[in-house]
């Protein structure tokens, strides 16, 4: 079972102490949803990056530089 | 001299690592407090920790920038993250964190600053910097570090200062 360490600030004494079956569930959950969030965000990033590749690829089309599509970022 | 910054408790990981480091019964009688860690994850590989408060994960929230030597992204998340070392990073190194919490016994909501980065002899490495929020108006008494998954490593530490204005 995985320990969790606490210091108890009103004494200074630190205990390591196992999780209960609730905290290891919590802590799953946890992680869970923070995967779930980081994959939105990764997402979320990615299909920006997209969409200035291919906004970038059609000012190219219309005959842009590369230094005129630059400033306008 | 009035004794301004106190070192009010430090933690230390021992041998096999740890699910999280607790601070608990934190006293009120401060003005803020600051919260400096030195924390390497044991087996997850996204170089993030977290920290909450009084044991809940309820109405966190954070707008961040961050960089990783090569690209910088900003946004919004409804955690309280900063960076720790990962497994690949340079064996050894820590990530670090200093995290500020003013007016940390108040009855406002809680506000919360951090500056971390990671440590890593490679071209990657992270620097996270974060505008956060606690939205709940109870005075802060617990403070828990955590990684996103598995343990926080050995000899990972965190030392929670209290300061006071007078």
């Amino acid at each position: 079972m995985p320990t969790k360490l606490i210091v108890d600030c009103s004494t200074g004494v630190t205990t390591e102490v196992e999780l209960t079956a609730e905290e290891v569930a919590q802590r799953e959950a946890d992680a869970v949803a923070f995967a779930e969030i980081k994959a939105a965000e990764e997402a979320a990033a990615q299909a920006k990056a997209d969409a200035k590749a291919s906004a970038e690829a059609k000012l190219a089309a219309l005959g842009l530089t590369p230094e005129e599509i630059a400033a306008l970022s | 001299m009035a004794n301004t910054y106190v070192a009010i408790a430090t933690v230390t990981v021992g041998s096999g690592g740890a699910a999280s480091m607790d601070f608990t019964n934190i006293p009120a009688t401060y003005t803020d407090l600051q919260l400096l860690v030195s924390i390497r994850e044991e087996t997850s590989a996204t170089a993030v920790a977290f920290i909450k408060f009084n044991n809940t994960t309820a109405n966190r929230s954070e707008r961040y920038l961050q960089g990783n030597g090569s690209t910088a992204v900003s946004g919004t998340t409804a955690v309280l993250q900063f960076i720790a070392c990962q497994p690949s990073d340079t064996a050894n190194t820590f990530g670090n964190a200093s995290i500020y919490i003013p007016n940390y016994a108040g009855s406002n909501y809680k506000s919360v600053s951090s500056d971390s980065v990671s440590e890593n002899n490679a071209t990657g490495a992270f620097s996270r910097l974060v505008a956060g929020l606690w939205s709940n108006t109870s005075a802060i008494n617990q403070i828990t570090i955590t990684t996103d998954t598995g343990d926080v490593a050995q000899y990972s530490t965190a030392t929670l200062y209290g300061i006071k204005n007078s």
